[in-house]
């Protein structure tokens, strides 16, 4: 038998649970890559002072980002 | 004349991301009550979307001041990472649903579908508790993310009284067009305005990330321009990919 949460776990618990469905949900990948991109970005732009390297590679993450979520997706369609 | 252009470049684009994001957000909100109100009475429909109406001005007026704080590179870095994993969502699910891989969302199908549970959960009293629940969750849910738009935009862009008004604008406008023609909201082309809507966030996501982590974008926020061409281009490519590789494919329940 499960106890009863009380109003504070249950409204943490609750927010936690909206941000997780918020940014991860059903596409981890997605998370996963604006990460990565932060972290490339961060190392080209902060530590390397790649202006413009970063100025290409950023959005050239985030639309191979996209075209593997959107193969991903694709893929996980013909196996139904 | 520069410095105008650039400005000008900018507020289009939040304009745009802000309004449509709301308008789309507004359309399946209104759905839910529209539902709930014909099904189970006005008056539990109204005092959910009241109570989450009420909800939602709560957070503005606790998280809006307190991200005016926050440094404005660790905002923009921050707020760019949400925008781009946001649209990124976005735009995924557009491009899905305009090849044909995932359903479009139907709200005739919506309002069919909510109607049906809520007559299969019995006669309605006279405060009817789950009319009111559903009518809460709906607004609340929708409307929490036109919050994060509204705010996590108009913030980095030091312009949250304009988007505040932009949201306002377009939630009246679809509500008053929702109930003059009461259950057709299935006309409004949805997809392309998520589409629209997750081309833009994916824009200012990569510019506002960039930004947070120091990169000089050519032309400022002109950029944004060019990133908004680029990501429309991408989303064509992939759209006419998929439909030419996945002809037969059916499409699945939508989320």
């Amino acid at each position: 038998m499960t106890k009863k949460q009380s109003l504070p776990v249950r409204l943490l618990k609750g927010f936690g649970m909206f941000w997780w469905d918020f940014l991860v949900g059903d596409t981890p990948e997605l998370f996963i890559a604006a990460l990565v991109i932060i972290g490339v970005i961060a190392l080209l732009s902060l530590a390397g002072h790649f202006n413009a390297a970063a100025v290409v590679v950023l959005p050239l993450l985030a639309v191979s980002a996209l075209t593997v979520s959107v193969r991903r997706a694709q893929r996980a369609a013909r196996r139904k | 004349m520069f410095f105008a252009t650039t400005v000008s470049t900018g507020v289009v684009v939040l304009v745009g991301a802000v309004f449509l994001a709301c308008a789309v957000e507004m359309v399946e909100a209104l759905t839910i009550v529209l539902a709930v109100g014909h099904t189970r009475g006005w008056r539990s429909a109204f005092e959910g979307t009241g109570m989450a109406l009420v909800a939602l001005a709560a957070l503005v007026a606790v998280f809006g001041p307190a991200l005016v704080h926050v440094p404005i590179s660790v905002l923009r870095l921050v707020v760019g990472g949400v925008l781009l994993i946001f649209g990124m969502q976005w735009l995924r699910k557009a491009i899905l649903r305009a090849s044909g891989l995932k359903a479009l969302h139907n709200e005739d199908e919506i309002y069919r579908e909510t109607v049906a549970e809520l007559k299969a959960l019995g006669s309605r009293v006279d405060r009817d508790h789950v009319a009111f629940v559903m009518a809460f969750k709906g607004v609340f849910l929708e409307g929490l993310e036109v919050v994060i738009t509204v705010l996590t935009l108009g913030t980095s862009a030091h312009r949250l009284g304009l988007a505040t008004t932009v949201a306002a604008v377009a939630v009246l406008l679809v509500g008053i067009v929702g109930v003059v023609v009461a259950k057709q909201l299935s006309n409004v082309p949805e997809n392309a305005m998520k589409m629209s809507v997750g081309v833009l966030l994916v824009s200012y996501g990569t510019f506002w990330t960039g930004e947070g982590l120091k990169v000089k974008w050519p032309g400022n926020d002109v950029a944004l321009l060019l990133f908004v061409a680029l990501y429309v281009v991408v989303t064509w490519l992939l759209v006419v990919m998929l439909r030419r590789e996945t002809p037969s494919i059916s499409s699945e329940v939508a989320a």
